[in-house]
Formats: C-alpha cells, structure tokens, sequence
C-alpha cells in the first residue's frame, strides 16, 4: 500500500464504512485524490473532521477531497450557510452572471437541478430562481 | 522348422505388443494429444500418470476451466481428468485518472470562492491552487471544503497562515 493511503487510512476505511458511494482514491503526483458522494451531510463532516485530525489544518497538501452529498437531489431542502451574508442567486452560472435575486443566510431554498458541482439550480420560498454557488449550500436532512 | 518358429513367436509378440499399444496408449502420447487439445487453453497445463491427467494452471473463468477438462477428456487413453485449474478473480478495474481542472476554468472558479474570503490571496499554476495570507482555522476548512471540490491537481497552503 503506498504511503499516503497508509497515512489517510482512516479517513479511506471510515468513507468505505459510512457507504460512500463511487468512491475513488487515487494518487497523482504526491496528492491522494479522494472522491465520492456521502450518503448524508453528516458523513461528509466526519470524513472532514477525521482528515482534519490526520493533517491539522490541511496545511500538507497531499490530499484532495471532493466529497458530495447524495441527499442533494432536485427537490431537496436547501440551507444558505453563508458565513453571515446573503447569498447571490444569479441568471446564469458565474460569478459574471447578473444577480437576480438574493437568499438570506440560514434561508432554506429549494434545489431545482445541478447544472455542475459548483452551480446549482435553486428556488427561494418568495419564487425567485437562479445559479447559486453549491458550497453555501447544505442539504437539511 | 525352427526358424518359422522363431517367426511366429516374434510376429507374436510384435502383434501382441501393437495390440496392447491400441488398447492402453501410453503415457506420452496421451501427453501429446492432449496438449494439443489444451491449445485452446492458454494458461492450462497438463500431466499424465497412468492415464490420468492433472491440469494445473490458471484461467479467468469457471467456463474456460470446464472448457479445458472437456477438451482433454475426448481424448483416448485418458481414464479421468483431475482438474486443478484455479479461477483467477479478474482484475479490478482500473482506477480512473485523476480529472485535474484546466487553469483557466480553474483560475475562474478560484476567484470567484476566495473573493469571499478577504485576507486570502490565491493563485493557479499547473493546476495547482497556491493559496497564501492569513485566515481562521474553521474559515480555512471551509474554503480548503470550497477548493477541493473544484477538482485541482492539489492545494498548496504552504504560505498559508491559520489563526
């Protein structure tokens, strides 16, 4: 087993358990690539928590974590985690895309399609819809 | 007389010996038909001992293993066939390449995450995010969250100070 995979065994061998589906790990040039979708929000924290007590900080570097949620479906509950502000609901998917509406930080939002990783389709409570940025969003289970 | 008599008895033996050479074929060329037989095996091979034959080897699947002992038992002289071939478990499949994001889009994606973390400054190279500044430890965690999912080669915070 190569060396990286032995440091982050933990975190590997707790994704595997938590059913982490399509789950990838792969090494590239020094950097361990972990990818997969959680089957709840809360897998996803414990798998960053645990690489967190592995490599404090994430200051090493030497892995790169992209982990998803699969309760984040179309139609699924949405929280705007925002660290305080609004969150920008724009026409398109870009931070170039003009703004057309806002969400209000801990507002829940619906989640009409994701058009990638990044950008998600959402819909507020008063109907405004538009391309909002996936990181400030967490699904409610 | 006596030489007639030597004739028979070494036609005799000779037509006894062919006869017991038909009927119990030897060893060796129990060995030769059935490897001959086994050439569309590859991975299997055989051993006869007193017209049994052992197959050892390895295949990738039960259907070859089966295929293998059928095509050695037509052969004549083979009394029973012990069939020692392992099923090898296929290979895993093989992982897919890393997918590392293209600078360009990267470099997009980048700024437009870290202009919401004041205190950061980010840069791209070969795929790499360099981030250096200052910022709070649970702050980090949330943009190194922001970061990862962006699919870079890696993320370097080697310049980066946590409060």
């Amino acid at each position: 087993m190569a060396a990286l995979q032995d440091k982050y065994k933990e975190l590997i061998d707790a994704a595997q358990a938590a059913g982490t589906s399509n789950l990838k790990v792969n090494e590239l040039d020094g950097v361990l690539h972990i990818e997969g979708e959680a089957p709840t929000g809360a897998v996803k924290d414990q798998l960053w928590n645990i690489y967190g007590k592995i490599d404090p900080n994430f200051l090493t570097g030497d892995v790169v974590m992209n982990i998803n949620v699969a309760t984040a479906v179309a139609g699924a509950k949405l929280k705007v985690i925002t660290e305080s502000s609004n969150l920008n609901i724009r026409k398109g998917p870009g931070t170039d895309q003009p703004i057309v509406g806002k969400a209000a930080h801990n507002e829940i939002v619906s989640l009409i399609s994701k058009q990638s990783d990044q950008w998600w389709l959402i819909r507020t409570d008063a109907g405004e819809e538009g391309y909002a940025y996936a990181q400030y969003l967490q699904p409610v289970e | 007389m006596k030489l007639k008599h030597l004739t028979t008895v070494i036609l005799s033996v000779g037509l006894l010996f062919m006869i017991s050479c038909k009927s119990k074929p030897k060893d060796a060329d129990i060995q030769a038909a059935v490897t001959t037989a086994l050439q569309s095996s590859p991975g299997v091979s055989a051993d006869v001992k007193d017209g049994v034959v052992t197959l050892s080897g390895s295949v990738a699947s039960q259907a070859d293993k089966d295929a293998a002992e059928a095509a050695v038992k037509l052969n004549q002289g083979v009394k029973s066939v012990v069939n020692n071939v392992t099923v090898a478990p296929p290979p895993p499949p093989p992982s897919a390449p890393v997918e590392v994001t293209a600078d360009d889009s990267l470099k997009t994606a980048v700024a437009g995450i870290v202009k919401d973390f004041p205190g950061i400054q980010a840069d791209v190279k070969d795929g790499v995010i360099i981030i250096t500044g200052e910022q709070k430890a649970d702050r980090w965690k949330k943009l190194k969250m922001a970061l990862d999912a962006l699919k870079p080669k890696k993320v370097d915070a080697s310049g980066l100070k946590v409060k």
